[in-house]
């Protein structure tokens, strides 16, 4: 290895672009798909289930949200939801399930440093980006809205 | 002026080699199903290891390890002149805990999945300059108390990349000793820190390899020996692509090791195990050394071997900052006694 470092940093890269295997896109679309797909049907039925019990359109989406938030919460609790979220990749991220999985589970692993520092502190770690910028997303909307309309 | 044991740029050879008198495994479930499932002496089902949490249950493991080979050495920890153990934890809790309860001295060591190799070398060391009888060491690591420090929550629903490995559970206990019956070390080789550039966390292979390579090749230069001195050179914990890289590098370099090459991390999984490209952690080099590798060499299938540690140096808040991970890689001689 007697070449310039830079270089070898390259020729490096090259070597490791060219070993490093492929993530299998076509499978892990297909997966998102499939499982996001099958937990927005789970949501319509529930929708229509709490609509047929005569709720009204917004207070059965409320009714809907909150029962996929707990399931999520108890799928993580019984550690299933990471299993499931191996095949479903985004198709679990993405949809309200996903949110509850990022603040249940660091719950349960930070209960060990106690309830202040631990829970407390460490319960948005991963769900505290998506409310910081969907939070400030929301703030810019409006600011627009107000201007321009 | 030369130091009297130092060969070449990075080697030292020991005049009486020091003996692995005796070594100790435990690991967890998903290592002991693995194929290497029974080359270890304990294997617990509980990752939390009756404690409250799974950092009390890693040092647990390490302190029954450690006690354990103490034991298979005949020795009582009276007799133990030095202590050299670390793990992956902030400030290598696990080890600190460990060295309180054992009341040994105690010298606290870090070379990320390096440490079994280099507390095996610094051991050798310590013997043959004549300032310890009996050297205490111990590595250990945990998959869900690495992952909680280094990534995600254990249950958070995230998609690894094929080429992310999986940190073994486990802990390895090992007495050195100036005289006595096992396995010898003769040579050690201790690496330089090397960065080719590497920045994905994921992709610890590739950011150990350079390392493994470059440590490997001064070995080799500096004793002036070839591949066909050794049975088996192995890495600790490289994993298939890993593993892949390094074979490369040295072939690009003039040293083909490849039919005697294995990987500590490719053999401690099956595929089937989902660990993607193998074992990572303190524990996946130091189980396998002192579980199969000191095994084998006992039945007589290896004589001589190159066995080499090696450690990925990142913390959360170097990925995060954007720095490079460089890697580490020490090189032991171990034939057979």
């Amino acid at each position: 290895m007697a070449q310039p470092l830079e270089i070898q940093k390259k020729q490096y890269k090259k070597l490791v672009d060219e070993i490093k295997p492929r993530p299998p896109v076509i499978r892990n679309t297909l997966g998102a798909f499939i499982f996001g797909g099958l937990i927005a049907l789970i949501g319509q039925f529930m929708l229509n289930f709490f609509q047929g019990q005569g709720l009204s359109i917004n207070d059965a989406g409320a009714a809907t949200s909150s029962t996929l938030i707990f399931l999520a919460a108890l799928f993580t609790g019984l550690g299933i939801y990471d299993e499931i979220a191996k095949y479903g990749g985004a198709g679990t991220i993405v949809p309200i399930t996903g949110f509850a999985n990022s603040m249940v589970s660091p719950a349960m692993e930070y209960r060990t440093e106690g309830f202040v520092l631990g829970v407390g502190a460490k319960l948005f770690t991963i769900a505290g980006p998506v409310l910081v910028f969907g939070i400030f997303s929301a703030w810019l909307a409006a600011l627009l809205y107000y201007f321009f309309r | 002026m030369v130091a009297p044991k130092k060969i070449g740029a990075q080697t030292r050879w020991f005049q009486n080699p020091p003996v692995i008198l005796a070594r100790a495994t435990i690991v967890g479930e998903k290592e002991g199903m693995g194929p290497l499932g029974h080359t270890f002496d304990k294997i617990i089902t509980d990752s939390y290891y009756h404690e409250k949490s799974w950092e009390k249950a890693e040092q647990r493991m390490l302190q029954e390890a450690m006690q354990m080979a103490v034991e298979r050495a005949g020795l009582s920890l009276k007799d133990i002149d030095f202590m050299l153990a670390g793990d992956l934890l902030n400030q290598i809790i696990s080890a600190n805990y460990t060295a309180r309860n054992l009341e040994v001295p105690f010298i606290g060591l870090y070379g990320a999945c390096a440490t079994l190799y280099e507390s095996m070398a610094l051991g050798a060391m310590l013997i043959d300059g004549g300032f310890a009888e009996y050297i205490l060491i111990g590595v250990s690591s945990h998959y869900a108390t690495a992952e909680r420090q280094y990534r995600f929550p254990v249950e958070q629903g995230a998609q690894r990349p094929l080429y992310a490995q999986w940190t073994v559970t486990g802990a390895a206990g090992m007495v050195l000793a100036r005289q006595g019956a096992g396995p010898v070390i003769t040579h050690a080789t201790i690496g330089k820190v090397v960065d080719l550039g590497q920045q994905d966390p994921m992709n610890m292979g590739a950011a150990m390899a350079p390392a493994a390579a470059d440590t490997i090749m001064y070995h080799f230069v500096d004793t002036g020996r070839t591949i066909d001195n050794y049975d088996l050179v192995i890495t600790g914990d490289l994993g298939t692509y890993g593993k892949e890289l390094a074979q490369r590098i040295l072939i690009n370099n003039g040293y083909d090791i490849t039919p005697r090459f294995a990987d500590c991390g490719v053999l401690v999984y099956a595929p089937e195990q989902d660990a993607h490209a193998g074992g990572s952690g303190c524990a996946c080099a130091a189980v396998v050394t002192c579980g199969y590798l000191l095994q084998e060499m006992q039945k007589g299938n290896y004589q001589h071997v190159l066995g080499v540690g090696t450690g990925a140096l990142l913390s959360p808040c170097s990925s995060l900052q954007g720095e490079n991970i460089p890697g580490i890689a020490h090189a032991v001689v171990i034939e057979a006694g």
